[in-house]
């Protein structure tokens, strides 16, 4: 009884948060159910009829759904690959400058594309990137034929991928640096009266000194295995490039908002959102294992 | 800590600082040359002599985008939108971190509270199902569409509190002795002694719902309703000409304009205020961005 009335005001503190989270987080939990249904908004979720797994069975019919899903993987994976190699090397590169004010500047200025939203930076890339832009007249300076980088279906992808880098490898190497800073000075000067050099030293001192934090990154980004990247394909793509840049997320915004298929965009999101949900309690239950993470 | 370089040590610092300031310009050019477009003549352009200085400087294409009466009501909006996510995220997230920061010894349920909320980062109900909810709740086509559904920041809610944490424990039970309440804890103790990290979180508050472009697009049906990232999500990638074209009167006042660049100016002006913020941003806990890594 004493616990209850001294514990009292935490729950009336916590009480608005809950109620936010209970309607905008857990009520949508709850309206996946649509996805077994035929629904007809009129109708809303009582009246619409029962569909069981018809709609399931449907998307697995629909003929661009595996090219979707590969799609999805493909780029996917390619930037959680890129994305956790280039930042690792930016920041040894970093690791080796000993001017502050110019590592302080590299810095300032890689994390800036971070802060911008895709639409902006689409709004960049789709002139920069242009048959006339800048990045052609480089390619073209150096003898090269102009590359559509966003017309092509057989580049977008790639295009994807490096975009995603140029905006996110700048933040993701705090993660490293701030690792790097805390390998113990005794560890290299040891190193050097054994006679290494500095590569050996990188080698031998630096890397296992931020293994534990890459590998907790790796394992982190597994839950991410199902997302491309809507807001950036969203805004970078166009009809021409469907075959290899249309990925599950913008297919569920597509059949959903523009087709307004409700049921079967569900459906389909109810898909990620479950594999996500594995993949994710997967990776924090692995980071938790090998890395000691916790999330609180 | 000077380190001594071996043979070759020269050359390898030459190369890498060339490296790290090639990457520098890789990041902070395109948006040097978006600008130099959004200050030129339309002629110099589009005859290709725009590279990262402006030619025949003109501020014509930034005054025609500030004078389109759609400019000034969907920044109103995002004003709108801003002060009040802000407003209502901060607010929650210390509510929320507060009584999460206790030991289950001090608040029995916290882990049951902490897992309710947490869950919400590992599983989604979709786009569908929130779509409906929004709808469902009447808050379509306002301003309260883009704040509520959101109102609980969960990530920062878990940064708070993992801050809170942190802070020593000793004070409060001080204060506890004094007489204080649980409430007098909060906004006496912790946070005037978090407002550092309440600074940090609420600059990335503002970004976000600076940046945030899907949710005006799909809740508001009119699109004075549109906050700026949305109107410009509309004019710069889906080139919605209805809403940018040069009008006939238009065509004398603006001689020096063409869509690009006006387009270009558009840009600019979507991300001026993330220019002049993001450098403030720097100090951000390694923990967020390992949080962070995982998207959904």
């Amino acid at each position: 009884m004493g616990r209850l009335k001294r514990e009292f005001p935490y729950h009336l503190m916590i009480l608005p948060g809950v109620l936010f989270v209970l309607l905008y987080s857990y009520v949508p939990m709850a309206g996946l159910v649509i996805a077994f249904q035929n629904f007809v908004p009129v109708l809303g979720f009582s009246k619409s009829s029962w569909a069981g797994f018809d709609n399931f069975v449907y998307i697995y019919h629909l003929p661009s759904v595996g090219q979707v899903l590969w799609n999805t993987l493909f780029i996917a994976v390619m930037k959680i690959a890129a994305g956790l190699l280039v930042p690792i090397a930016v920041a040894l590169l970093l690791n080796e400058l000993r001017l502050v004010a110019f590592k302080r500047t590299v810095q300032t200025l890689i994390y800036l594309p971070h802060f911008l939203s895709w639409v902006i930076l689409a709004g960049i890339l789709s002139d920069v990137l242009s048959l006339d832009g800048i990045v052609n007249r480089l390619v073209t300076a150096f003898g090269g034929e102009p590359i559509y980088f966003l017309g092509d279906s057989r580049i977008f992808p790639f295009t994807l991928v490096a975009s995603d880098v140029w905006k996110e490898f700048g933040f993701a190497t705090i993660v490293y640096l701030a690792a790097l800073t805390g390998i113990d000075p005794s560890l290299y000067e040891a190193a050097r009266i054994d006679g290494a050099n500095r590569w050996r030293q990188t080698l031998y001192v630096t890397l296992p000194g931020i293994v534990p934090i890459i590998i907790l990154m790796a394992t982190l980004s597994l839950g991410n295995v199902l997302n491309a990247g809507f807001d950036q394909v969203f805004n970078l793509y166009n009809p021409s490039v469907y075959s290899t840049g249309d990925i599950i997320d913008t297919m569920i915004y597509r059949v959903g908002l523009q087709q307004s298929q409700f049921s079967v965009s569900t459906a389909l999101g109810l898909f990620k959102s479950f594999v996500s949900f594995a993949l994710i309690s997967i990776s924090y239950i692995l980071a938790y294992r090998f890395a000691n993470y916790r999330i609180f | 800590m000077k380190r001594p370089f071996a043979l070759g040590g020269t050359l390898f610092r030459t190369a890498n600082h060339l490296f790290l300031v090639l990457l520098s310009l890789a990041c902070v050019l395109p948006i040097v040359h978006v600008l130099a477009v959004s200050l030129s003549a339309q002629t110099a352009v589009s005859a290709g002599e725009v590279l990262f200085r402006p030619v025949d400087f003109t501020v014509q294409s930034f005054d025609f985008v500030v004078h389109k009466p759609e400019f000034f009501v969907a920044m109103s909006v995002t004003l709108k939108r801003v002060a009040l996510g802000l407003s209502l995220n901060m607010l929650l997230t210390m509510l929320v971190a507060y009584p999460l920061s206790k030991r289950v010894g001090q608040f029995k349920l916290r882990t049951g509270y902490a897992w309710f909320f947490v869950a919400t980062m590992l599983f989604h109900g979709g786009l569908i199902p929130t779509f409906l909810t929004v709808k469902y709740t009447g808050i379509m086509d306002s301003v309260w569409s883009l704040v509520l559904p959101g109102a609980v920041p969960v990530f920062n809610v878990v940064l708070l509190l993992n801050f809170f944490r942190n802070l020593p424990h000793a004070l409060e039970e001080a204060a506890i002795v004094d007489g204080a309440g649980v409430w007098t804890c909060l906004w006496r103790i912790y946070v005037p002694l978090s407002l550092p990290a309440l600074a940090t979180i609420s600059l990335f508050t503002v970004v976000g719902h600076w940046n945030a472009w899907f949710d005006g697009l799909i809740y508001m049906n009119s699109l004075n309703h549109y906050p700026l990232s949305s109107y410009l999500q509309t004019v710069i990638i889906q080139q919605d000409l209805s809403r940018s074209a040069v009008t006939q009167d238009e065509i004398e006042l603006y001689m020096n304009v063409s869509a690009k660049t006006i387009k270009s100016a558009q840009t600019f002006v979507g991300m001026l205020p993330i220019l002049l913020v993001y450098p403030f941003l720097q100090r951000y806990f390694v923990k967020g961005i390992v949080m962070g890594s995982v998207k959904e």
